[in-house]
């Protein structure tokens, strides 16, 4: 799946609710069900600046993609990025470089986590293209 | 005192809604929100008689100044300093505690002396007192809390040395909602010739607070804390303080003759006002006191006791809550974690639900670190607040944990 059917496919799970309580429900499932990261990446490397719950995220690259797992203390903060890693995960740098999260938009969440609620989600986004900018230019790492 | 509906209808935001529900605003240790009466005070400033203070001959800058001391009048009076002279406008609390910290440093302070604070601080009442202490070679003393949240006095009266030329504490903590034996505090101080600043950002907007009875040396608060605009705060210092102190600031107004070789400061209390000053927030908060008055401190007070008492009772029913800071001596703030729910999940849910609390350290990582937490949730009720709003409070908490677990 490209990076909009991925985006497309979320707007359609979102979009069966109304309520806002439903739309955190299903957040909350997605950051329960969100794969386990290393415990080793859960160090001060990893985490991301910015946010008001701990978010740790670890990249791999391998044959010129991106895999990235990741953790929080906070489930709501879980499910936000466990969606970016549903979109942008197994990519290559170029797809995550160039990637438009519109979906975020889409679904609602914008007004609601907007760089101001200090949920961190730009900050996680803007982490994944850095890795992937890191990556395209060494090539490896 | 006035009944509830008739003070809910004197703060027009409360009606607001937050995704179609009500607002309940807990959030009252951040900001207060304003009474009409503040808001029309600022905004015929702006609409009658907008000017510069202490500068125009016209009448609207005499109006504008008139006013403006009358303010500073107000505020005098509210805390029961001496004099008028006493009574110093900054932007804030912050503002006034970095003035002092940065004047009583470069005036008494030497390589070797201590500054004594609390373990239960504000980072504003911290970080001024750190950064003096690297300018000026001092150390910073800490006194520790028990685990009820409340500061060992024991402890204090150890620390308290030839070497301690200040300290500075809260008269209320911001995380907790303990309040601070302030008085004990000040006269063991006084006892050894220690001057004491009084942080009251979380104190002075819940009773009646009386700098002559505290016998403190300085004390700041700030507008916004107490139903006043933002941008506006007090620094209460004795006379015989402020007359010693350098001023922090240079500019205008505060000047009694400038020459390229020297300048001369102004007197009492101007000597501290560079610039041109916040005049509206000032004459706002002059408002608001006054609004505080016609309710009657001692209502406000023995109203927020009920609303705490019922909150405390309430919220210490629902399994798997835990509040931080057991002190019996508290204002009407509740700062609490849910078994395994992350604050931050709990603070989303709530503002989902129309109710606003804060998540997070709430600007003092010492208290949290005290605790090994990083963050709790904290609701901060105010005379406003209603029993049905807590009733909510509680039903939205049960909510948060029924979807977590």
């Amino acid at each position: 799946m490209t990076v909009n059917q991925v985006q497309d496919a979320i707007a359609d799970e979102f979009s069966v609710f109304d309520d806002w309580m439903d739309k955190y429900n299903l957040l909350i499932d997605m950051g329960k069900d969100l794969p386990a990261i290393d415990p080793k990446f859960k160090m001060k490397d990893f985490l991301i600046e910015g946010c008001q719950s701990k978010v740790w995220l670890h990249p791999e690259f391998r044959e010129n993609r991106v895999f990235f797992t990741a953790d929080s203390d906070a489930i709501i903060t879980k499910g936000i990025v466990g969606l970016l890693i549903r979109v942008l995960s197994g990519r290559t740098p170029d797809e995550i470089i160039s990637a438009e999260l519109w979906f975020i938009d889409k679904i609602g969440l914008k007004q609601n986590l907007s760089p101001t609620r200090s949920n961190g989600l730009l900050s996680m986004v803007r982490q994944m293209k850095l890795y992937a900018m890191a990556y395209k230019a060494t090539g490896s790492r | 005192m006035k009944d509830i509906t008739h003070i809910r209808a004197d703060f027009p935001i409360l009606k607001t809604k937050v995704y179609g529900k009500p607002l309940v605003y807990f959030d009252n240790g951040a900001t207060t929100q304003k009474p009409q009466c503040v808001i029309d005070t600022v905004s015929d400033v702006f609409t009658s008689y907008n000017a510069n203070i202490h500068r125009g001959i016209h009448s609207l800058s005499d109006k504008a100044s008139e006013e403006y001391e009358k303010a500073r009048e107000k505020v005098r009076s509210f805390i029961n300093a001496g004099k008028r002279e006493e009574i110093v406008f900054t932007s804030g609390a912050t503002s006034s505690i970095n003035a002092v910290a940065f004047s009583f440093g470069e005036r008494f302070i030497e390589n070797g002396d201590e500054i004594i604070i609390s373990h239960l601080e504000h980072h504003a009442n911290i970080v001024p007192w750190q950064m003096m202490c690297e300018r000026r070679g001092a150390k910073l003393k800490v006194i520790p809390i028990n685990d009820n949240g409340e500061i060992i006095l024991g402890e204090y009266y150890k620390l308290l040395s030839f070497k301690t030329k200040l300290v500075a504490i809260a008269q209320v903590s911001n995380a907790l909602g303990i309040i601070l034996p302030v008085k004990e505090i000040i006269e063991a101080a006084h006892s050894a010739n220690v001057p004491v600043l009084v942080d009251g950002a979380q104190g002075v907007q819940h009773g009646v607070t009386d700098v002559c009875a505290f016998d403190c040396d300085f004390y700041v608060f700030s507008g916004h804390k107490i139903y006043g605009p933002t941008g506006i705060g007090v620094l209460y210092g004795k006379e015989k303080w402020l007359a010693e102190l350098p001023p922090y600031q240079g500019g205008g107004d505060m000047v009694e003759n400038v020459t390229f070789e020297k300048t001369t400061y102004n007197e009492l209390p101007f000597k501290f006002e560079a610039g041109t000053m916040n005049f509206p927030g000032a004459i706002g908060l002059g408002t608001a006191l006054d609004y505080l008055l016609s309710l009657g401190r001692e209502n406000i007070a023995a109203r927020e006791k009920e609303l705490l008492d019922y909150a405390t009772n309430r919220l210490s029913g629902i399994e798997g809550l835990h509040i931080y800071g057991g002190s019996p001596f508290k204002i009407s703030t509740i700062s609490f974690l849910l078994n395994n729910i992350h604050q931050y999940d709990t603070g989303m849910i709530l503002d989902k639900l129309g109710i606003a609390v804060r998540t997070g350290t709430h600007c003092a990582q010492p208290v949290m670190d005290r605790f090994g937490i990083d963050g709790t949730v904290r609701a901060s009720m105010c005379f406003y607040n209603t029993i049905e709003e807590i009733e909510y409070l509680g039903t939205g908490i049960e909510k948060v944990i029924s979807m977590f677990s």
